[in-house]
């Protein structure tokens, strides 16, 4: 199979078309989704994947075919509503951002299926490739397509290196940062919609169930490996381009496997190696600390 | 001169006023105090003032012209529980983040501005700390952290919220030299302040709050057992500094 994989990137200009865009997105979302993990702002991104769906809808039914920049620019849309109402809600009820959360995620989500059935039981439609948007299949994109992924993925790795001292203090302290004489709604918008942006490009390759996993599980791992936040913010970009790339080249090689689920899978991997050796709180480090402790506690008292 | 001016300030929440009807001002060159019991809106009174919480009226101005972060002249010391102290960053670079309001978009710290952090590291007692994460320090480093970040800002009016609340005696003694060294520069602190005890040793001005201003003056003739009694209401245990203690009720 590593074979394969091999050939493939090797003599399939497709594939390694594929490979690059997917990388480049794994690199954006992972940088992205350490500063909204920092933020606490994990969740929001699955609702924003899930409320991308109707988008998608929408904007096929509108036009009446697949054309990836329009039906991004609907999943943008719905995308930034849902962060909208949730913001709305958590800020002019009584209710709780997580209660919000759920009840717009799985809204929108809903309305997206029913508007799917529809476009899959019409003449078509079931050529549409619109169901590829819920799980991802990367192998799916068209040569424009990977074009427009590679470049949107690109500029927010760019902002994100250009922005990252006044992001850094924005979510540390906003409090100190608007002191500072920062602008700090208008970062707090960008962000958001950068965000928005990230989620969207991702979902045709990881599909809008598992795009939130891309964005937090390389953010996550990378946490164990470091304390700097531009370490983390490198390692997270590292893990989810590796992601990227291994999902996106079994997917490729293979008949009828979902990109998104591999890249989750290969996401996950990488967690669950960083959780056990990463040397900031990963289980060996926290098991010797507590051995080398103990041994203390041990001579101190004889 | 003025180091602040506040008009007709009111802030409410949930249509409730928790400050009402607030005018103060506050002499350039002085240590003062803002004093009040608990939900007295001393905080509040601050984050109204440096515009971090919305006016439902008011109008604020520092060393006489209207309070402008962008004129970079006010420096900000919020409660260390604020943050979250997992935050992956280390002591140098929270410190360095009071001069990101001087370094200018798109930039990164200079020589010059490692150079301040590391001085004000130093003066805090905290030279052999740069490179801790700050999860790793204790409660009265952290407050110091802070503190020294302020004092890169380079401001000339500082606030700072309960920064002796839950600190250590060593951090305590830094904190107090800390302030009185500003004074002593000619600038201008005011410290949300909770332990009477300490009012008149470490101030010279202050202000007595409960949802609007009490008295605000010199230390010694607004530190009365009866504007005490007025801000806190009922029953109050007052230690003199002299240490006798009396009871009024």
């Amino acid at each position: 199979m590593i074979q394969d994989m091999w050939n493939a990137l090797l003599h399939q200009p497709n594939t390694q078309w594929v490979v690059l865009s997917t990388m480049l997105l794994g690199i954006a979302s992972g940088v992205l989704g350490s500063f909204a993990l920092l933020k606490k702002q994990s969740l929001i991104g699955d609702a924003v994947a899930h409320a991308a769906l109707p988008g998608i809808c929408i904007a096929y039914l509108l036009i009446g075919e697949k054309q990836l920049l329009v039906l991004l620019l609907g999943a943008t849309a719905t995308g930034l509503l849902a962060t909208y109402l949730i913001q709305l809600i958590t800020t002019t009820t009584r209710i709780k951002k997580d209660a919000a959360i759920c009840l717009i995620l799985s809204v929108f989500f809903g309305s997206g299926i029913v508007l799917l059935s529809r476009i899959t039981q019409q003449a078509g439609g079931n050529k549409s490739g619109l169901d590829h948007f819920i799980f991802g299949q990367a192998a799916a994109m068209t040569r424009e397509d990977v074009y427009t992924m590679a470049g949107a993925a690109g500029g927010l790795i760019l902002i994100a290196f250009l922005l990252f001292k006044e992001w850094k203090l924005l979510i540390f302290d906003p409090d100190f940062a608007k002191n500072s004489g920062l602008p700090v709604g208008l970062l707090e918008t960008l962000f958001s919609t950068l965000l928005v942006i990230t989620v969207v490009i991702g979902i045709q390759a990881v599909g809008v169930i598992l795009m939130a996993a891309l964005l937090i599980i390389p953010a996550i791992s990378a946490r164990y490996w470091t304390d700097r936040l531009g370490w983390m913010v490198v390692i997270a970009g590292a893990i989810g381009a590796c992601s990227g790339i291994v999902g996106a080249l079994i997917s490729t090689i293979s008949t009828g496997l979902a990109t998104g689920p591999l890249i989750v899978v290969t996401a996950a991997g990488c967690f669950i190696v960083s959780f056990i050796v990463g040397p900031k709180r990963g289980l060996i480090q926290k098991l010797m600390a507590h051995r080398v402790s103990a041994e203390r506690l041990k001579e101190e008292s004889l | 001169m003025e180091a602040l001016n506040v008009k007709d300030l009111q802030v409410a929440y949930d249509r409730k006023a928790v400050l009402d009807q607030v005018e103060l001002s506050i002499p350039q060159g002085s240590l003062t105090a803002i004093v009040g019991p608990n939900g007295a809106g001393k905080s509040t009174l601050i984050k109204a003032i440096l515009g971090m919480l919305k006016r439902s009226s008011g109008h604020i101005s520092i060393l006489g012209k209207p309070y402008n972060p962008k004129n970079r002249n006010v420096g900000y010391v919020p409660q260390r529980g604020s943050v979250d102290w997992d935050f992956p960053t280390n002591a140098l670079d929270v410190i360095l983040m009071g001069r990101y309001g001087h370094i200018g978009w798109f930039k990164r710290p200079s020589k010059g501005d490692i150079a301040l952090a590391k001085e004000a590291l130093h003066k805090l007692g905290m030279a052999d700390y740069a490179d801790r994460q700050i999860r790793q320090l204790s409660g009265g480093q952290q407050q110091r952290i802070f503190l020294a970040r302020a004092l890169v800002q380079d401001a000339e009016v500082y606030f700072m919220d309960e920064p002796f609340v839950g600190v250590d005696a060593k951090t305590e003694k830094a904190i107090i030299d800390l302030l009185r060294e500003l004074k002593h520069k000619g600038k201008t602190v005011i410290v949300v302040h909770h332990d009477l005890q300490t009012v008149l040793e470490y101030f010279d001005h202050t202000l007595l709050l409960n949802r609007t201003v009490i008295a605000n003056g010199p230390t010694e003739q607004v530190f009365t057992k009866d504007l005490l009694q007025k801000t806190y209401g009922g029953t109050l245990a007052f230690f003199s500094p002299t240490g006798d203690k009396r009871v009024m009720s």
